[in-house]
């Protein structure tokens, strides 16, 4: 029982650490009703100037504070030179112009920090913590403890604030929302700095765990299955999502696996995906939609 | 809400032979002109695909989005040219269109889409709580559903959030699209009554674009007729619905004695001279 238990809150932290992927998605989703195929080009080019800042001898608030500053920047960039021009044009439109970000963004981060594995080191110790006979990663805990605020953070903001409703607005209905006076420029502006932040912010948990290199992109794939379980519109639904995705691999690697011979880990989560979308396709806590007959 | 100082004496807004082309091709509006004076509402009568919408959305620059341009003649609104500003700072300066077809934020509550009317206001929360409870005055139906998602209320709950929302800014000038589209007279009365109220008490002026003419005209003080992009008559609402051919043609009223459409000779002929 201890063991099932230790595999069960390894997986959870784990999938905490794709809750953080997929907040990202959402974030963009929520705002623009745009699916970001470039977020995880955002983590790598966040991680990439990060570390290569730090190992040009930077201190580490100040990579920090450098890297959020470019994430902003290309925020800014990206609204005024891909989003604006789109404006009112068909989801799908948009849809592969994120596509295209992605290898902008990918060659550019490669072309001024070169593709090498660089190590980084966030001063968090990787050891071991022993709770009643249950071993947790002390990393693992102070990425949930991050991704956790950023939620409760992002989810407030969303919910309460007035720039939070008319972000909701302009996902609900562009022209609507450009009748009301809300400038969409603005609001488009600030969701993608907001998602460029939370790549930052996953560029250096993830980074940090496998090394900040190219495959940083990849791990953002593991955010679909995530987002199709807690629904493209909820970021309580990210964390929930990260959290079911990061548990049932974990048991179904430790308990499956040695039936069917391993190997199970990087498969399961999208199977999942699958079953849930048949059952549920708007995610466990994705808007619904509403129409009227 | 309340009325507004005038800047300026002379017309609320005044548009002047305005032409309107979408993706640079399409030519919608060959040279509309109107007038409206503070504190009336005006109606604009028309069939579909007359023009109507497009007006408006040239008066709010909604027309932008839509690659629709306004290529000649000028936009004054209260005594400043106003067509190359955006929708937020036409809001911000008292103008505001409530589209057509509702437009609520279907999943946002009645009353987060009522908020988001007030957002170019900044963060002056206590007087967006008063008037918020103005708007509930005037549509106590959107207090009941206050918390409901627009999206599951009902056509003439999702119209007066619609009204009410653009309230939220506190307007000068509110351009009213098509209100009655999908609605039981009963609820087109009921709303088209609050506008008229809305009218007297708070000084807001309306541009209400409207199919329906014989509703639009019991309730507007002028009219505007619109066919293929060209203002054919207006006038004082009394006198259009008194019209023959105004009753005849956009009131379904009258004209028994015609048989043909060639008697309706004068009409065209009239048009034509007019335009």
């Amino acid at each position: 029982m201890a063991f099932f238990i230790e595999v069960l809150v390894g997986g959870l932290l784990a999938g905490v650490m794709y809750s953080l992927i997929a907040l990202g998605f959402v974030l963009i989703f929520k705002a623009s009703g745009v699916f970001n195929f470039a977020q995880g080009a955002m983590v790598l080019a966040a991680a990439t100037t990060y570390a290569g800042l730090v190992d040009m001898g930077w201190s580490g608030w100040l990579a920090f504070l450098a890297a959020l500053a470019v994430m902003i920047v290309f925020a800014l960039l990206t609204e005024r030179l891909v989003l604006r021009p789109l404006v009112n044009q068909p989801q799908i439109s948009l849809f592969m112009a994120t596509i295209g970000l992605t290898f902008v963004l990918e060659g550019a981060s490669q072309a001024v920090w070169g593709s090498v594995v660089r190590g980084l080191d966030l001063g968090i110790p990787d050891t071991p913590l022993e709770v009643s006979g249950v071993l947790i990663s002390k990393f693992d805990l102070v990425a949930s403890g991050t991704a956790g605020a950023l939620v409760v953070l992002l989810a407030s903001f969303f919910q309460w604030t007035r720039t939070g409703r008319a972000l909701r607005a302009v996902a609900d209905d562009h022209q609507a929302a450009l009748s009301v006076g809300i400038p969409l420029e603005r609001i488009w502006a600030l969701v993608w700095a907001a998602a460029g932040a939370v790549a930052l912010v996953t560029g250096l948990l993830w980074g940090s765990r496998l090394g900040v290199q190219f495959a940083l992109t990849q791990v953002a794939l593991k955010a679909l299955p995530v987002i199709i379980l807690g629904g493209f519109t909820s970021i309580a639904g990210a964390i929930v999502g990260g959290l079911m995705v990061g548990a049932s691999e974990k048991v179904a690697e430790v308990y499956l696996g040695p039936i069917i011979g391993g190997g199970i880990e990087n498969w399961f989560p999208y199977v999942l995906a699958l079953l849930f979308l048949l059952v549920r396709p708007d995610g466990l806590f994705g808007e619904k939609r509403i129409e009227r007959v | 809400m309340t009325a507004v100082a005038p800047a300026s004496p002379g017309p609320l807004l005044v548009v002047n032979n305005i032409e309107v082309v979408y993706d640079h091709v399409i030519l919608v509006l060959r040279g509309v002109s109107l007038e409206l004076p503070k504190g009336k509402i005006v109606a604009l009568l028309g069939a579909n695909g007359a023009g109507k919408t497009t007006t408006l959305k040239a008066v709010s620059n909604l027309l932008a989005a839509e690659r629709g341009d306004v290529t000649k003649g000028s936009i004054v609104f209260d005594g400043v040219r106003v067509d190359q500003l955006t929708p937020s700072e036409l809001v911000r300066r008292g103008v505001i269109q409530v589209m057509e077809g509702r437009h609520c934020f279907g999943h946002l509550t009645v009353e987060e889409n009522l908020l988001t009317g007030a957002y170019t206001r900044g963060p002056r929360w206590r007087q967006i709580r008063e008037d918020l409870e103005k708007v509930y005055a005037y549509f106590p139906r959107l207090r009941d559903r206050r918390r409901s998602l627009a999206g599951f209320t009902s056509g003439g709950e999702q119209q007066m959030t619609a009204v009410g929302r653009a309230l939220m800014a506190r307007p000068k000038l509110i351009l009213l699209d098509e209100p009655s589209m999908g609605l039981a007279p009963q609820v087109v009365e009921e709303i088209l009554g609050i506008v008229r109220s809305l009218n007297r008490s708070e000084g807001v002026s309306f541009l209400l674009a409207e199919q329906n003419a014989v509703a639009a005209l019991r309730f507007a003080d002028h009219g505007y007729i619109l066919e293929a992009g060209r203002v054919v008559m207006d006038g004082d609402a009394a006198t259009l619905a008194g019209n023959a051919d105004v009753r005849e043609f956009y009131l379904g009223l009258g004209g028994a004695g015609r048989k043909s459409f060639r008697d309706a000779k004068h009409y065209r002929r009239r048009k034509r001279w007019l335009a």
